[in-house]
């Protein structure tokens, strides 16, 4: 079978397996659980069972319903961060790009401090200031994520304004917008794509730690971060609570990371792939 | 060659000057204002205006960032908001714990990633250098705590090797600190070594391909010869860049694994503080975050520009 003219290898087809299942399960899953999201039905820690495939959590609930609860929290807000971040990131490079001058100078010398110190830390500083609501992790994140965004967004429109049809689309006297959209989102969007890919990663991983820290996604919602460090005692008595959503975060990254190291060997081959994507 | 490290130093100091304003500035957005945070509903207009004095959030915002930059510089990071302690006397042996668990796992990390990326870049293609592909790129795209929690897994519920809390206080001995440690430092390792590893072997394969490599193959050396005198010190500058990077995400990374293994670093500090929303504390553990960073980022830049081998023999 042929995906955009290529035949994938095998690795991608598990790369793709893997997110065309989570998302599945993130779109549908309240309709395959035998249980509510937060509904009891058994003891602390129970250890797996046929009612119970993976066990309950620390007050009891059955830890697959919740991984089931937790992909559409977890997946949903790792997947509008990005989009977001994408949106300004393209925004402003593009911008930058175009216009130069002091407004290039300014939003670079910007990212250039933001990207100078980590970004967990920084978020940090805005999650402390803010308090930790979802709509503040999703901006926050976005916002310092959108900083690389901008970075490799600018560095392609600054290749592709120099060219003739972004001359000459000047020259007819298209607005700035026009040329934006018409003339360079096209011929930038085969990087930014695989780029989109590697984001959703760092952002996913992003929230799972926060979460994982306590400052993301807040109780009652079920998210995989959250899980780990709700079961995270059960582990010195041997059992596996927090392994399981952890597993479920690594499995999420890994089947990415295969589909987008598949898509960037096109983009690598000559064979005007960057046409197809 | 030393104006170009001049140059590199201050930089370095105009960068970490401009991410304290930075980080001054994300605090002043507090809605309300700290006075009015901490308050919260005792506050009515007389407390909240004396409290506002007290705290000096009377004066300009520009004139308070100079005066907490100044006494930051001096050691003074201020009082805590929650329990009124003196912030540097808390920072001080949490920052201490912190360095200790990321020197551990630099010591261990650093020349295990460093050897076995050269390892890998003169097996190019073989079996040893496919696995160590494998294993890398798995390690690399998991989280912190999944690796913290597997190890544990094995080495504290299977083996029964090491404790699953890596506990210490003042009056642990340097041993007690070591055996405690490990197995944060362990998942710290796995998780740095896999990217110096990878960026070791891309530094050490891109210098091979270089026509004066070719050179030293065409009279006859041996690739490990080859490797060793001849594409080593080319690909020195770029290895020092990525073991520094590494060594500077060590300090972050650490933000997690402390949490796993409820250490009692600067990253554990900085979290409580953001869940309590300690301003102060906030503000004082990520300026000294940002010092580590940017300090061990210019670092790294003045060490790659004395191991470039193009610049020794210039004035």
């Amino acid at each position: 079978m042929k995906i955009f003219g290529h035949k994938p290898p095998f690795t991608a087809w598990l790369g793709m397996t893997i997110v065309t299942v989570n998302l599945l399960v993130a779109l549908f899953g309240p309709l395959l659980t035998p249980y509510g999201e937060s509904q009891s039905a058994g003891g602390t820690w129970d250890p797996p069972s046929v009612a119970m495939w993976l066990g309950a959590d620390q007050i009891g609930r059955d830890i697959l319903t919740r991984l089931i609860y937790g992909a559409r929290m977890t997946i949903g807000v790792a997947l509008v961060t990005t989009v977001l971040s994408f949106l300004m990131g393209i925004t402003t490079g593009f911008l930058a790009a175009v216009l130069g001058g002091w407004v290039d100078q300014l939003l670079s010398r910007l990212v250039d401090i933001i990207l100078s110190i980590p970004l967990l830390i920084f978020a940090l500083i805005i999650l402390g200031v803010f308090g930790p609501t979802i709509p503040v992790l999703i901006l926050t994140i976005a916002f310092l994520d959108s900083t690389r965004v901008f970075r490799l967004a600018r560095a392609l429109a600054m290749n592709l304004s120099v060219l003739e049809f972004v001359e000459a689309a000047r020259l007819r006297g298209e607005g700035i917008w026009w040329i934006m959209r018409r003339e360079i989102l096209p011929n930038a969007s085969a990087p930014l794509f695989s780029e989109f890919g590697l984001r959703f990663c760092f952002n996913f991983l992003f929230v799972a730690a926060l979460s994982f820290l306590g400052l993301g996604i807040q109780p009652p919602y079920a998210d995989w971060g959250g899980m780990v460090k709700d079961n995270a005692a059960a582990i010195s008595f041997g059992i596996f609570a927090p392994i399981w959503p952890a597993l479920a975060i690594s499995l999420m990254t890994v089947g990415v990371n295969l589909v987008v190291d598949w898509l960037l060997s096109i983009e690598a081959r000559p064979s005007g792939a960057q046409a197809e994507l | 060659m030393l104006k170009l490290i001049a140059t590199r130093a201050i930089l370095g100091l105009a960068t970490l000057f401009a991410v304290s304003v930075l980080i001054f500035v994300c605090t002043q957005f507090l809605p309300g204002d700290v006075a009015a945070a901490v308050l919260q509903q005792s506050a009515t207009k007389e407390t909240l205006a004396a409290f506002r004095r007290e705290l000096g959030l009377d004066v300009p915002a520009y004139i308070r960032f100079f005066d907490w930059l100044w006494r930051a510089l001096h050691g003074d990071l201020g009082v805590a908001l929650t329990n009124g302690r003196v912030i540097i006397d808390v920072i001080r042996p949490r920052f201490a714990n912190t360095m200790f668990l990321a020197g551990y796992a630099a010591i261990i990390s650093v020349p295990l990633s460093v050897g076995l990326g050269i390892v890998a870049a003169i097996n190019e293609g073989r079996p040893i250098d496919r696995i160590s592909n494998i294993i890398t790129l798995m390690t690399i795209s998991v989280p912190e705590f999944f690796v913290g929690y597997v190890l544990i897994a094995i080495f504290t519920v299977e083996l029964g090797l090491f404790p699953s809390l890596a506990t210490v206080d003042s009056d642990t001995g340097f041993f007690d600190r070591i055996y405690a440690t490990t197995l944060p430092a362990l998942t710290l390792t796995l998780l740095v070594a896999a990217h110096m590893l990878r960026m070791t072997r891309t530094s050490v394969l891109s210098v091979m391909s270089s026509p004066y490599i070719e050179m030293a193959f065409l009279k006859g050396l041996t690739r490990s010869r080859v490797v060793a005198h001849h594409a080593l010190p080319n690909a020195a500058a770029p290895i020092i860049t990525v073991v520094a990077l590494n060594l500077a995400y060590l300090v972050v990374g650490v933000v997690v694994v402390e949490a796993v293994f409820t250490y009692p670093g600067i990253g554990q500090l900085m979290v409580d503080a953001v869940t309590k929303r300690d301003v102060p504390v906030i503000q004082a553990c990520g300026l000294v975050f940002a010092a580590v960073f940017v300090g061990l980022n210019t670092i790294a830049d003045i060490l790659a520009i004395l191991v470039n081998p193009r610049l020794k023999y210039r004035r």
